[in-house]
């Protein structure tokens, strides 16, 4: 994507070539996840996942964070394996469930991943504290994640990924436990996180509109088994320039009806809106 | 203002507690007001018990009992005194065994959690362990005591009393230890290795945190447990000075004295409840790792 600039690493984010993973179940047939998935994902560049729940998007995702490892295929990260990757901390990961750790403030679940690989007191307080500010919390540094709103923890589980600054983000589904209205907020605020930290994301969602209005490319799965049915670049203008108009705006509707036909088969672009359900 | 409610609440939480206690006494003394002399039995086995000052003194007895000597000789301090002292003897050989049962099943916990293997190996015979009746295990426990010796050091009677404690302490710390360990979420233990630590790092910064909830009650059962076992241990091995040892020398003396026997039982009331207290402070101290779960 030339929207941005170069990347220093000259190398890929993401390139998956060719992964499978079958799943073993006990005393039954074998299920396959992920049937021959071959992705890349440029630096910088935001790729969404798309597609129904068992399409094996977030096993996708897992794979590339080295949480799981493919039966078939290979998978590097800005040129290394996985698991290198996974070691060096070249990534930053969110989940659906933001996963705080109860018993530390938001500024003590922020510098974690800090303070589990050594940094020292001072230097983690001050990234916390950018970070925060970044995500809007400045006066929640002291609080429990329990005296927090779902949207909240959630900002403080993005905050927590981009702790050590990583140039690729792997989310699964962050928004997906949220409300409509945070999550388009939340969305604005991925939007503008994503320009200043100019770091690649991978993006796992079953929202249509959230996947379009994020993406630079929206990769559209099948399931059973999953596939790649297509991927979609939609480039809805430069990262820093989106905001909420947007969702207006025609380009923007064109994509949203663009993945939907993807999601529910070829069907005819004449057709659409007459199409018997 | 929160602050002035905050003490209106504990205010009324002691009131709640005292009136727990009245209302024991009000109900023995009323049964014993109202109950037949000679109790209810029904073919032979008995109901209710008698209401005889002998077999129920009054409350009032028992209390002014204590203040009395323990015995009619002239040197003889008072018998609340003599209490006290066992019962401070009690809760140091008490504490001992709670401490080495706590460290005992704290161990046994980590290496359960950490192989699986060790799991289904140890656990089996940890919950066998407790089906052992401890009056069996007394007197074995002494004789192989008393065969230990090296160097300075010997085996004294009171480190079998604190031995059959742990063995009593060690069960409800190893369970409720190893259920806290795996506690975290699938989440929480992703995220540890996304972030590439090792075992005793996810240990110190998810397991054991995540464990405290799940400890505390258990801290507080071994606790109950070590001085139960530290009473009946006194008992089955003999050792002398200790509130067990009271119990039994006093409820000889129940034939003349109906108050007497009462004051060491108290005594060991009282020892289980600091022993509870004590564990109570130290959840005071972990407040922060019983926050509520993530709302999320």
């Amino acid at each position: 994507m030339n929207n941005h600039p170069a990347q220093p690493d000259p190398a890929l984010a993401v390139e998956v070539t060719g992964v499978s993973r079958v799943f073993t179940v006990r005393k039954g047939a074998d299920v396959t996840a992920l049937d021959n998935v071959s992705l890349t994902v440029a630096p910088g560049e935001f790729v969404s996942l798309i597609g129904p729940s068992g399409c094996g998007k977030s096993t996708l995702l897992r794979l590339i964070a080295d949480l799981d490892t493919p039966t078939a295929g290979e998978i590097k990260v800005f040129g290394k394996a996985a698991r290198q990757a996974r070691i060096d901390q070249d990534y930053g990961i969110a989940f659906q469930q933001a996963g705080l750790l109860p018993w530390r403030t938001v500024a003590g679940n922020i510098e974690l991943p800090l303070e589990l690989h050594g940094t020292s007191r001072p230097v983690r307080r001050a990234r916390a504290a950018d970070l925060i500010a970044l995500v809007g919390l400045s006066d929640f540094a002291d609080k429990y994640p329990d005296q927090l709103s779902g949207g909240m923890q959630q900002r403080v589980a993005i905050a927590r990924s981009l702790a050590e600054s990583p140039s690729l983000l792997l989310m699964d589904e962050p928004f997906g436990a949220l409300d409509e209205m945070t999550r388009e907020r939340m969305q604005n605020e991925l939007v503008r996180i994503c320009a200043e930290t100019r770091a690649a994301v991978v993006f796992v969602t079953h929202s249509i509109p959230e996947a379009v209005f994020l993406s630079d490319r929206v990769v559209v799965m099948s399931p059973r088994p999953g596939r790649i049915r297509d991927v979609l670049s939609v480039s809805l203008g430069d990262q820093a320039q989106r905001g909420e108009n947007l969702r207006e705006d025609e380009s923007f509707f064109q994509g949203v009806s663009r993945v939907r036909e993807l999601l529910h088969g070829e069907a005819p672009a004449g057709a659409r809106g007459v199409e018997t359900r | 203002m929160t602050h002035a409610r905050r003490g209106q609440v504990r205010g009324r939480r002691i009131l709640t507690g005292a009136l727990g206690v009245a209302a024991l006494a009000a109900l023995w003394e009323l049964y014993k007001l109202l109950g037949p002399a000679e109790g209810v039995v029904v073919g032979g086995i008995t109901l209710l018990p008698r209401t005889s000052d002998l077999a129920m003194p009054h409350v009032w007895v028992m209390a002014a009992r204590a203040f009395e000597p323990v015995t009619g000789a002239s040197n003889a301090i008072p018998l609340w005194q003599a209490v006290l002292e066992g019962s401070l003897f009690t809760l140091g050989i008490a504490a001992v065994g709670w401490l080495a049962g706590v460290t005992v099943g704290l161990l046994l916990a980590l290496l359960m959690q950490r192989f699986r293997l060790a799991e289904s190996a140890v656990l089996p015979w940890i919950v066998l362990s407790q089906t052992v009746p401890l009056i069996a295990l007394a007197p074995l426990v002494r004789r192989w005591g008393s065969q230990i010796q090296f160097g300075e050091f010997t085996w004294a009677s009171w480190m079998s009393v604190a031995l059959i404690a742990s063995y009593l302490a060690f069960f409800p710390v190893a369970v409720g230890a190893l259920r806290g360990l795996a506690s975290p979420d699938a989440n929480h233990v992703d995220l540890m290795h996304c972030y590439a630590v090792g075992w005793w790092k996810t240990l110190w910064r998810l397991r054991l945190p995540a464990s405290i909830g799940y400890l505390l009650p258990a801290l507080r059962l071994a606790a109950a447990s070590a001085v139960i076992g530290t009473v009946v241990a006194e008992v089955s091995i003999g050792l002398r000075g200790g509130i067990g040892r009271l119990i039994v020398e006093y409820a000889g003396a129940a034939g003349g004295d109906p108050g007497k026997p009462w004051a060491p039982i108290f005594g060991s009331i009282a020892v289980g409840l600091v022993a509870a207290g004590f564990v109570a402070l130290i959840g005071l101290f972990l407040r922060r790792f019983r926050r509520g779960e993530v709302a999320a």
